[in-house]
């Protein structure tokens, strides 16, 4: 699970997130919903997964219709643990493909010689579809469609166990070579190899607290959605991972371990080597005007410049291992994307493997064609905002509210201790039950301005275009959901909780 | 550094740290359970 939650997030989003929401302002919003939401909703999550498993379920429709059975309502509020991994893998498949495209850029020495404006320059030529930097045509869609078609056929093929085994060495060269930049960020100098700023710069803007934000409906929303998003909460994934582990297996210990190694590697790591590095290279307001659209581009912009310092050989080496071990952490995020459809799909409609798998594939081709195509009218951006923190937070609400309040705290405190290997502090029944949802319902409502102020934003008709089709994967999700449900309807009423 | 950043930073990373050794150690240190279990890495080929 740790494999699964250490992804591209991490790295490139958390840092984007905190420099858009003003760094200071951001982090003391984001530390506490980690603490009231982002632990609980990990407990409970593995907990719902476990429970529908045992009832022969792999998805979060059919999860929650389990937990109550009596409404129909649950099984439709299910349809978030599938939409979201359809819209985030549509983009995060994109995102995956830049590392892709970055390996290939490292080898061919195209950053040599490049200034930092140059090199942030860059990423913007090559996000524009109908620019080549190399000489392929269309070579961002190349790159992104091999992407998707590595990813696909690895579900296919049944290879995730392969490619988890391989991210178990992967992950500590990761997290290795993310502790190497993070002394480099931290020890940059004004002055030398063209840096404008002190690494301790950008470190200050991240730390140095500002209370007055914790008022900030939209600050708020985006720290609970950069949680739910880095821990993989609100997304159904981890239901689905959770549905195959065995009553009297632990899952309180592993949900604390995979957590808190990926706050390890956000808040140690993460925050030690974008923010530091671009403001280092960039100063503050040309990092602050960079995250404005295609925000997570931004590791993209500023690394290879800082790589280059090194000399062309080192340089290379640097990309290609940077680059290639945040492929390898995305490649075991955006695989556990494809498994909660798969699994629906297996579940309710008895698709095959493979089938089940070139759907997923061809589901995020499709939806990933705009977010492409139409990157930088900001599609990318806003399929992020709706899919990728919005929705997360609305289906975490739910699920905790069916959790504490419907399924009960009795069973569902007996479920998440079932077979635990360590002792759950009993505080934790308790800010379930209270302060998660009450919390979850304040940013929720806190943000309704925000969402509001968004919706009215002037913007380009293509981002309009991105809002109907989530909408319309939403509303097809369901239908699949209606289907499925009178298919099996007798059969599911007859079982009880 | 100002002091107030200094303080954000080092405590929200001790803590992280701490925690994440701490259960870290927990997960390696945990007895294995019987078999069948829900994991098959660690199962005879």
């Amino acid at each position: 699970m740790a494999g699964n939650a250490v992804g591209l997030g991490n790295f490139l989003r958390f840092p984007v997130q905190a420099v858009q929401n003003g760094g200071g302002a951001f982090i003391i919003p984001y530390l506490v919903c980690f603490l009231l939401m982002g632990i609980p909703l990990l407990w409970v999550e593995w907990a719902m997964g476990r429970f529908g498993g045992r009832h022969g379920h792999h998805s979060t429709p059919f999860i929650m219709h389990q937990m109550d059975p009596r409404r129909a309502l649950w099984k439709y509020i299910g349809v978030f643990g599938i939409f979201t991994n359809l819209a985030v893998a549509a983009y995060y498949c994109y995102l995956e493909s830049w590392t892709l495209s970055y390996i290939w850029h490292s080898i061919a020495g195209t950053f040599i010689g490049q200034s930092a404006d140059q090199v942030a320059g860059f990423f913007s030529t090559y996000v524009d579809v109908g620019v080549s930097t190399t000489g392929i045509p269309y070579e961002a869609v190349v790159f992104w469609i091999l992407c998707l078609a590595l990813n696909t056929w690895i579900l296919a093929k049944g290879l995730s166990g392969g490619v988890e085994k391989v991210a178990k060495i992967g992950m500590p060269l990761l997290i290795l070579f993310g502790v190497i930049l993070a002394i480099r960020g931290v020890t940059l100098t004004a002055g030398e190899n063209g840096a404008i700023n002190d690494g301790t710069v950008g470190l200050n803007f991240l730390w140095t607290p500002d209370y007055s934000a914790m008022w900030s409906g939209k600050v708020w929303l985006a720290a609970a959605g950069q949680i739910f998003f880095t821990l993989s909460v609100g997304m159904g994934t981890i239901q689905c991972y959770a549905s195959y582990v065995r009553k009297k297996d632990d899952i309180a210990l592993n949900a604390m371990s995979a957590g808190w190694m990926n706050e390890f590697v956000e808040v140690v790591l993460g925050a030690a080597v974008i923010i530091p590095i671009s403001i280092g290279y960039l100063g503050i307001d040309k990092v602050v005007e960079l995250t404005k659209t295609g925000g997570l581009g931004l590791g993209f912009k500023t690394l290879p410049y800082l790589f280059t310092q090194w000399g062309p050989v080192l340089a290379a080496v640097a990309g290609v291992c940077w680059f290639g071990l945040l492929f390898f952490a995305g490649v075991t995020s955006s695989l556990a994307m494809g498994t909660p459809i798969m699994g629906f799909l297996k579940d309710e409609f008895g698709w095959k493997h493979k089938n089940a798998a070139w759907f997923f594939g061809g589901v995020v081709f499709l939806l990933g064609l705009p977010c492409v195509f139409w990157f930088s009218e900001g599609v990318f951006d806003e399929f992020d905002y709706w899919a990728g923190t919005v929705s997360l937070v609305v289906f975490a609400l739910f699920e905790i509210i069916l959790f504490a309040w419907i399924f009960g705290m009795d069973k569902g405190w007996n479920e998440i201790n079932a077979g635990a290997d360590i002792k759950v502090p009993v505080i934790f029944r308790y800010i379930i039950q209270y302060i998660t949802p009450l919390f979850l319902i304040g940013v929720f409502i806190g943000s309704l301005p925000a969402i509001w102020e968004k919706m009215n934003e002037d913007v380009p008709w293509q981002v309009w275009v991105g809002r109907v089709i989530l909408l319309g994967v939403f509303f097809i999700t369901s239908w699949f959901v209606y289907v499925a449900y009178q298919k099996r309807r007798k059969q599911l009423d007859t079982v009880k909780p | 550094m100002n002091t107030s950043a200094l303080i954000l930073m080092l405590s929200s990373v001790g803590i992280v740290t701490f925690a994440t050794a701490y259960f870290f150690f927990r997960v390696v240190t945990a007895k294995p359970k019987p078999e069948p279990d829900s994991y098959t890495d660690n199962d005879p080929v």
